[in-house]
């Protein structure tokens, strides 16, 4: 089955990134956990996002745009990437979430892929 | 709620689960062997502790109130879906009841759950999570968390050996162990692996895991009194007393991992220490050797090599050989790996690793070839292992760890490690 991945981290951590002192062991970590998924051959795709500060959010209400800064919910975790992978099982991508850097600085939404719509 | 501000009701009604939960489970259901219907008997019961207790004050007895309601609630479920061998059962309950609640009802019933709950008929996986419901009362969710698997598949998984064991009719008996030592394995492994999970959280961050260590360390205890001529027993409480004594120095004060060579042995549990080799010569005593006593030894000798620094790697190598003998898990041959690396054959180490199969994402596999190729003098090698040995990791220490080169330092075999 396959499953997405998406990791929410806290400000904290993700401040940790451009922290000169921090960045290292925070990337370092990060290469790790995706380059085991990649060894193992779970990896299907993926990839990090910028920081919720560059987000841009659209929505259209009663047919005006509107257009702000930021990401769409201002919330503590936000999203800071998300990978692809295929297993045999939710708790296989259990595991593989347990393992994710933010997991023990944020969260890990596990979320099935949905299969195509019946007649798609 | 803060206990001390608790009613007494509450607090004793609490009290008495976790004191007694797995003894009144296996009194309630060693007839029905029902579980599940005992358990929601346990439940009316301490339901009803709650609201009569802080009414009427808690009983003198507690427990063999909760076992006299708790009894009654069984026998109406199963009156009211009652067949006629099923109202014998309940009849015999019932009678049992007055002889139970005057003498003290609690004798080795929990023994026999044990071996219900390890029974060859249940689903490995669900063995251990159903001792931590059964014999101590631990709901499901957080069962879930230690075992890593959702709420809803840890539930399912409990409710179909429950039913199991109901449907299939397995005894609730303590088993002949001359005939069926493979049974008291079951038990003992299944306890081990509650441990080996609480284990791996190395920070000790998560409270849930550090309750479940305590928990094992009880079933062990238990199983150990319970079975005092066995000396597996007494070999797995050896060495589960053995890895709790050191857990204190595993961690320094900012959080970091610290790996066995470099813990202060002032930091174990000097207690725990002697009750594990206590525990260790009583089961030698025995003359009959097995997986966990040797497991055991092995951790005995580690204590010993950091207690007087006097190096045992050629007899740590052995008693790997012997242990890979009793249990060729993937688990055992990595550390033997290791344990031949550090005797100074990392040349044969590196060959059993690569000659393995299934470890692709095993991380003791991969920390295991860091350290080995580090001590066949490849160091870059080593750095890729350890990386994916922390990609694969779960706890954020023994990233750090491994990725900071923890996996170099001087073989036990070359000088004590204190001096690299």
């Amino acid at each position: 089955m396959q499953y997405v991945l998406l990791y929410n981290e806290i400000p904290e951590e993700r401040a940790k990134g451009s922290d000169p002192a921090e960045a290292e062991a925070y990337w370092g970590g990060w290469m790790a956990y995706m380059g085991a998924m990649s060894q193992a051959g779970v990896l299907q795709g993926g990839n990090g996002l910028d920081v919720p500060e560059t987000a841009t959010t659209l929505r259209i209400a009663n047919g005006t745009r509107h257009v702000a800064d930021g990401p769409f919910a201002d919330t503590k975790e936000a999203l800071g990437g998300y990978a692809v992978i295929e297993v045999p099982d939710l708790d296989a991508a259990l595991e593989w979430a347990s393992r994710a850097p933010c997991a023990a600085a944020g969260s890990v939404e596990i979320r099935p892929v949905m299969p195509p719509p019946p007649g798609a | 709620m803060d206990a001390a501000r608790r009613p007494p009701a509450a607090a004793m009604a609490e009290q008495a689960a976790r004191a007694s939960y797995g003894r009144l489970v296996a009194l309630v259901s060693a007839r029905t062997r029902d579980i599940a219907a005992a358990e929601d008997a346990l439940a009316e019961a301490f339901a009803a502790a709650l609201a009569q207790w802080g009414e009427q004050g808690v009983p003198a007895n507690p427990e063999a109130w909760l076992l006299t309601v708790a009894r009654r609630a069984a026998g109406h479920q199963s009156a009211r879906a009652a067949t006629a061998a099923r109202a014998e059962d309940v009849l015999a309950l019932l009678a049992e009841e007055r002889e139970d609640t005057e003498t003290s009802p609690f004798g080795d019933e929990r023994l026999a759950l044990l071996f219900v709950c390890a029974h060859p008929a249940i689903d490995p996986d669900a063995q251990a999570p159903l001792m931590l419901q059964t014999v101590l009362g631990l709901d499901a969710a957080r069962i879930a968390g230690a075992f890593l698997v959702s709420s809803t598949a840890m539930g399912q998984r409990l409710v179909r050996a429950k039913r199991k064991i109901r449907d299939a009719g397995i005894a609730f008996a303590v088993p002949d162990l001359a005939e069926a030592p493979q049974r008291l394995g079951g038990v003992l492994s299944a306890i081990y692996a509650a441990y080996g999970t609480a284990w791996d959280d190395t920070l000790g961050a998560d409270t849930r895991l550090a309750g479940l260590r305590s928990e094992a360390l009880f079933l062990a205890r238990l199983t150990a009194e319970l079975l005092p001529g066995e000396a597996e027993a007494l070999g797995l409480l050896s060495l589960i007393l053995h890895c709790e004594a050191r857990q204190s120095a595993r961690r320094a004060p900012d959080g970091t991992f610290v790996a066995l060579h470099a813990q202060d042995p002032g930091l174990w549990s000097r207690e725990m220490v002697a009750e594990a080799e206590a525990a260790l010569r009583r089961a030698a005593a025995m003359a009959s050797p097995g997986r966990f006593q040797t497991e055991a030894a092995i951790q005995s000798l580690h204590a010993h090599q950091r207690m007087t620094g006097e190096r045992f790697t050629a007899p740590l190598a052995r008693l790997y050989d012997v242990l890979a003998g009793f249990a060729p898990t993937t688990g055992v041959m990595v550390a033997r790996a290791v344990a031949h690396a550090e005797n100074g054959a990392s040349g044969p180490a590196l060959e059993q690793l690569h000659s393995m199969e299934g470890v692709s994402s095993y991380q003791p596999w991969w920390a295991a070839l860091a350290r080995v190729s580090w001590l066949a003098g490849d160091a870059e090698g080593a750095a890729a292992a350890a990386a994916t040995a922390a990609g694969l990791s779960a706890d954020p220490a023994i990233r750090t760890f491994l990725l900071g080169g923890g996996y170099r330092f001087a073989a036990a075999s070359s000088g004590p490690d204190e001096s690299r």
